[in-house]
């Protein structure tokens, strides 16, 4: 009894499943096949394709650097590594240029150069951190 | 001072030590956190080799994987020619990773929400990279600075911009470890301050004070996993500056 009473509830779950999917079969035929526009069904098509190439293409320039990648396990990390990175850049390069105005007298064009610079620097950083640029250093 | 979220950071002298001229050195509750963190570490891992069991126990397993773990990072950075560096990248992460989860007990102070410390060990590790790199390599250590490839009339501009990434490190190194753990700490602190404030005014704020509750016990989770997290990534960093110092350039 009770085994039958539980294949029954089997049996009904399966239904209900097999009825959700087949509502979602069924809306997405319905959009597809209402009036399907050739246009439009190509251009899907062109957009999926682009969209598989440009993941093989982007592949291969996040893998290149195989113990950068390591680096970085969850987005929050990630995220603070790439702006400390910048900012730590930037603060270099506006030290660097403060103590030279300061020593050699040649202000503001020191602090101008070197923050420049140190931004430069810092988007490397960032870029590097982000395995969008070979770090030259890392390769082999 | 319960809802002063600042208050967890503050450095208290437990006993003088000595004077370095006119400047008082004290033991602090800092440097009493550290002595703990290097008893425990200690602990864990003389207990992890004594028994040198074939099918290891519990804490024999666990300081396996702790060895395990910083091996093979140190590994896949710098190769096996970094090994010779494994005393101290294991040092490193073994010292943080106890000191941030220490820091997560209520009550305990955070040694790695003080960019003094942060900074010390970020300092170590590139004081570490330039003499080693400058012992092995020689001159050929300043090849970092100068990638291949690159048209000589912009040369001079990329080895002032690599120079400045080089000398940035340490302060990427040392500022990600101490700004995590002190706007955790402070984020937790905060909501917990909500919890008691609610909680006062009345039932509709007790019961409104379950949100912030949930909201702690979640940032607790996350925190756990920041702490290891920051560890490795400086354990991990460690590696590849290192791995600047044994192959610069090429």
């Amino acid at each position: 009894m009770v085994r039958a009473a539980f294949r029954a509830a089997g049996q009904e779950q399966s239904l209900i499943s097999e009825r959700v999917e087949g509502m979602a079969d069924g809306t997405r035929d319905k959009g597809e096949r209402k009036d399907p526009p050739d246009d439009e069904a190509a251009l899907s098509a062109r957009l999926q394709r682009l969209g598989d190439r440009l993941t093989q293409v982007n592949r291969p320039s996040e893998h290149n650097d195989g113990p950068r990648q390591t680096t970085d396990p969850s987005a929050i990390a990630r995220g603070f590594r790439l702006s400390t990175e910048l900012v730590a850049g930037v603060l270099v390069g506006a030290a660097i240029g403060w103590l030279l105005d300061k020593w050699l007298g040649i202000s503001p064009w020191g602090l101008i150069v070197f923050l420049l610079l140190g931004f430069a620097a810092g988007v490397l950083n960032v870029m590097r951190a982000a395995g969008v640029v070979k770090d030259p250093t890392v390769n082999d | 001072m319960a809802t002063d979220p600042i208050h967890q950071f503050q450095i208290v002298n437990l006993f003088p030590v000595g004077k370095i001229g006119h400047t008082e050195i004290a033991f602090t509750n800092s440097a009493a956190y550290m002595v703990a963190a290097v008893v425990i570490i200690s602990i864990f891992l003389i207990a992890g080799a004594s028994r040198r069991a074939l099918v290891p126990g519990r804490i024999q397993s666990a300081a396996e994987l702790t060895y395990e773990f910083v091996a093979n990072t140190i590994r896949s950075t710098a190769g096996t020619e970094g090994m010779k560096f494994f005393p101290f990248v294991f040092t490193l992460f073994t010292f943080i990773l106890t000191v941030n989860l220490v820091g997560l007990i209520p009550y305990t102070f955070t040694v790695t929400t003080h960019i003094v410390i942060t900074a010390t060990l970020a300092l170590s590790v590139f004081l570490t990279v330039l003499v080693y790199g400058f012992w092995k390599n020689g001159l050929h250590f300043f090849n970092l600075f100068v990638p291949k490839g690159i048209p000589v009339y912009i040369l001079p501009l990329i080895v002032f911009i690599e120079v400045l990434s080089f000398l940035s490190r340490p302060i990427s190194h040392s500022v990600r470890l101490f700004a995590n753990m002190l706007a955790g700490h402070i984020t937790l602190k905060v909501f917990a301050s909500f919890i008691t404030l609610l909680g006062g005014a009345g039932i509709f704020g007790i019961v409104g004070a379950t949100l912030p509750l949930a909201l702690v016990v979640a940032l607790t989770a996350l925190e756990l996993l920041v702490a290891f997290l920051q560890a490795y990534v400086f354990a991990i960093l460690t590696c590849i500056y290192l791995n600047d110092a044994i192959h610069p350039g090429h």
